[in-house]
């Protein structure tokens, strides 16, 4: 025992902030770099792609490293920034140690780095969404190990006589994402041919949503909004429903990504009815969120983390009713293959929890650094801006999802289908600006939080950073 | 309130394995290759090339010098599996599988405008690790692909799709070719991926549906 187990550390020692800044920051570097991949990508719909005839930037491996940032760079390095803040305040306990912290942060760079360049120099791994090169997916599972035993001392320490929500979903998570990722990397790969590997490959996208950034986006809204609002969570034991309900359904979800595919049909019911089941689980994580807002309201004005919490509720809601009906086999018929799913995917991981982690940047960026935030006017810029883009491409994916279905239904020729489909993908890569620049003015207030305290900004700070 | 937590990782740990059995294993144990029973035996590249030679070896006869060049020995078996398992790896690469699926569904009038519905034996060889069925389909499905178009139509495409299908949005693939004084000619690359292409459904035996849809 030294002195420093004895002496209670106050809240504010306990979290390394530099550390929550520097994740954050690498978070929004591959944001950035994943949207304009995609911006880039939508130009190959419009007859405009730029690289053309370049073989490093091949719009197919460009798509690769869009949603592969999107997963491994913006969301992961989010969400383990927010563990570094919310773990330590929630057990009174510190992380297992700070230079292991720091070697986590550049473990996983160097994962990031080796995902865009390995995709962009032609490695990527025929798994959605594990399109990370073979040679760096060991170094995935090291990191995974890493943060386990980086997050599981402080849980298990923890001075607390009950464990906040918060932590069941970390300490779960964390292990179902070792998992998830060993699962799918290497089962499909090198030992599952065909319809049993595609099982496993789809167990392993939904897992990565369900299993990855579902339980700590669950968990880390479950710890923000009560602190951010001052005032307890709704009821515990409705979120402790939502714990033992993901845990059970979500995991039997994947196959629902190949129905009436060569996949024996029990596995793609099982999937279809727990899938069905994990809306009524989601739901209980809703109530939990808008009755904890009850008598609040206010702050939706006062305080924009909140608001970003919230449209991401609302979308979260829309996007689960969504879910539950375009799983049934008969809409499977119509719209599996078009870009109605892709409307649903943009939809979850930008809109839900890209809007939570943005809510959550918003609230702990002038703790982080110590400055009030560089421009309030940027922030609302760039949340009505996101807004606005994620909406409309969510809307106008949906619809061109729809006829395409109904095109091939009726034997169209295939080119029609691709052609009526334009107008829709203009729509597309218009709304994908608006987001594009919303995140950008987001990313820009926080680089001038961070190093220009006042608003008389000079043009160097602009290029310093950038 | 220490059991608990123990009582959370354990139940968590469960839950993950029930989903994995039921799921994943259980599909398998139902699919896995069986040795002796020629649908269900798991095959090799080299096996399943039979089918494709005919396109192989075509495809030696038009462009004599570049095949030569790309492949020591000629249009052997041999060759062949490896000009699949490296088509397979270049259709990986280039993320040709998210916009071209590789499955057949008995629904929506796919069978009409494609052929045969797929069924699970088809899948059952080396060429199928990982998998390739796709989620999204920009272009057409490419399961039943084998002997709809010509070795020159896959040349002139993969040089620029829009030179034979104007309305595509499909990306040209210039690396795929040797510039020749007589233009371009397929390197490698080129022949891997069009016998790859035309590889998938030559095991089929029905004759394709004449639809103009496709």
């Amino acid at each position: 025992m030294t002195t420093s187990d004895i002496v209670e550390p106050r809240p504010q020692e306990l979290v390394i902030k530099r550390l929550v800044a520097a994740h954050f920051a690498a978070g929004m570097v591959a944001f950035l770099i994943s949207l304009l991949g995609g911006l880039v990508f939508s130009l190959l719909f419009l007859y405009r792609y730029p690289f053309e005839g370049i073989e490093v930037l091949s719009p197919g491996r460009v798509r690769m490293v869009h949603t592969n940032l999107i997963a491994f760079g913006f969301l992961f390095n989010c969400l383990v920034a927010g563990l570094y803040w919310a773990i330590p305040r929630i057990t009174g306990t510190p992380v297992l140690s700070a230079k292991l912290g720091w070697l986590i942060f550049w473990v996983w760079q160097c994962v990031v780095l080796g995902t865009l360049f390995g995709i962009l120099g032609g490695h990527a791994q025929g798994i959605e969404w594990g399109e990370t090169p073979i040679f760096v997916d060991p170094v995935v599972v090291v990191g995974a190990l890493l943060l386990m035993t980086q997050f599981y001392p402080p849980i298990v320490k923890s001075r607390q006589s009950g464990l906040y929500v918060t932590a069941w979903y970390v300490s779960a998570g964390l292990i179902w994402t070792g998992l998830t990722y060993l699962m799918g990397n290497y089962l499909p790969q090198f030992f599952l041919p065909g319809a049993s590997g595609a099982a496993v490959v789809g167990l392993y996208i939904h897992d990565l949503v369900g299993l990855f950034v579902t339980p700590l986006g669950w968990g880390l809204m479950y710890y923000f909004v009560p602190v951010i609002l001052k005032k307890p969570i709704f009821s515990h034991g409705l979120s402790m429903i939502g714990f033992w309900g993901l845990a059970f359904f979500y995991p039997l979800n994947g196959v629902h990504h190949f129905l009436y595919s060569p996949i024996p049909m029990y596995a793609q019911y099982g999937a279809v009815i727990s899938t069905v089941a994990v809306e009524v689980v989601v739901t209980t994580v809703i109530i939990n969120f808008f009755a904890t807002l009850r008598g609040r309201m206010d702050s939706l004005r006062s305080d924009l983390a909140i608001r970003w919490f919230f449209t991401g509720m609302v979308l979260y809601f829309i996007t689960c009713l969504q879910c539950a009906v375009q799983v049934t086999m008969s809409a499977q018929k119509i719209i599996h293959f078009t870009d109605w799913v892709v409307g649903h995917s943009h939809l979850v991981m930008f809109g839900v929890f890209g809007f939570w982690v943005l809510g959550m940047i918003h609230f702990l960026w002038p703790k982080l650094t110590g400055n009030p935030w560089y421009s309030t006017r940027l922030n609302t810029w760039s949340y009505w801006l996101s807004v606005i883009g994620i909406v409309i491409m969510f809307v106008t994916l949906v619809g061109a999802g729809l006829m395409q279905g109904y095109m091939w239904r009726e034997l169209a020729p295939w080119e029609a289908s691709v052609t009526s489909s334009v107008p829709f993908w203009w729509v597309r890569t218009f709304s994908g600006s608006m987001i594009i620049l919303g995140v950008s003015l987001f990313a820009l207030n926080m680089l001038w939080t961070a190093f220009v305290p006042r608003p008389e900004a000079t043009p160097e700070a602009e290029t310093q950073g950038a | 309130m220490e059991r608990f937590r123990t009582i959370f990782l354990v139940a968590g740990l469960i839950f993950f394995a029930f989903a994995f059995i039921s799921m994943g294993v259980i599909p398998y144990y139902h699919l896995r290759p069986i040795g002796d029973d020629p649908d269900r035996r798991f095959k090799s590249a080299e096996e399943v090339a039979v089918t494709v030679m005919p396109q192989f070896e075509d495809l030696a006869r038009r462009y004599p010098k570049a095949f030569a060049k790309a492949f020591e020995g000629g249009a052997t078996v041999d060759n062949c599996g490896d000009a699949l398992r490296e088509g397979r790896d270049i259709y990986i690469a280039e993320g040709c599988w998210h916009c071209h699926s590789q499955y057949v569904r008995p629904v929506s009038s796919e069978d009409l405008r494609f052929g045969k519905i797929s069924y699970p034996a088809e899948y059952q060889n080396e060429l199928q690790l990982p998998h390739l069925f796709g989620t999204r389909r920009v272009g057409p499905d490419l399961i039943r692909q084998a002997g709809t178009h010509s070795n020159d139509w896959h040349v002139a495409h993969f040089l620029n799709p829009r030179d034979v299908s104007p309305t595509s949005v499909m990306p040209p693939f210039a690396w795929f070719f040797d510039e020749t004084e007589r233009g371009a000619v397929p390197n490698r690359r080129g022949f891997a991926m069009i016998t790859y292409v035309q590889w998938l459904g030559s095991w089929i035996e029905e004759e394709a549906p004449d639809v103009a849809a496709r």
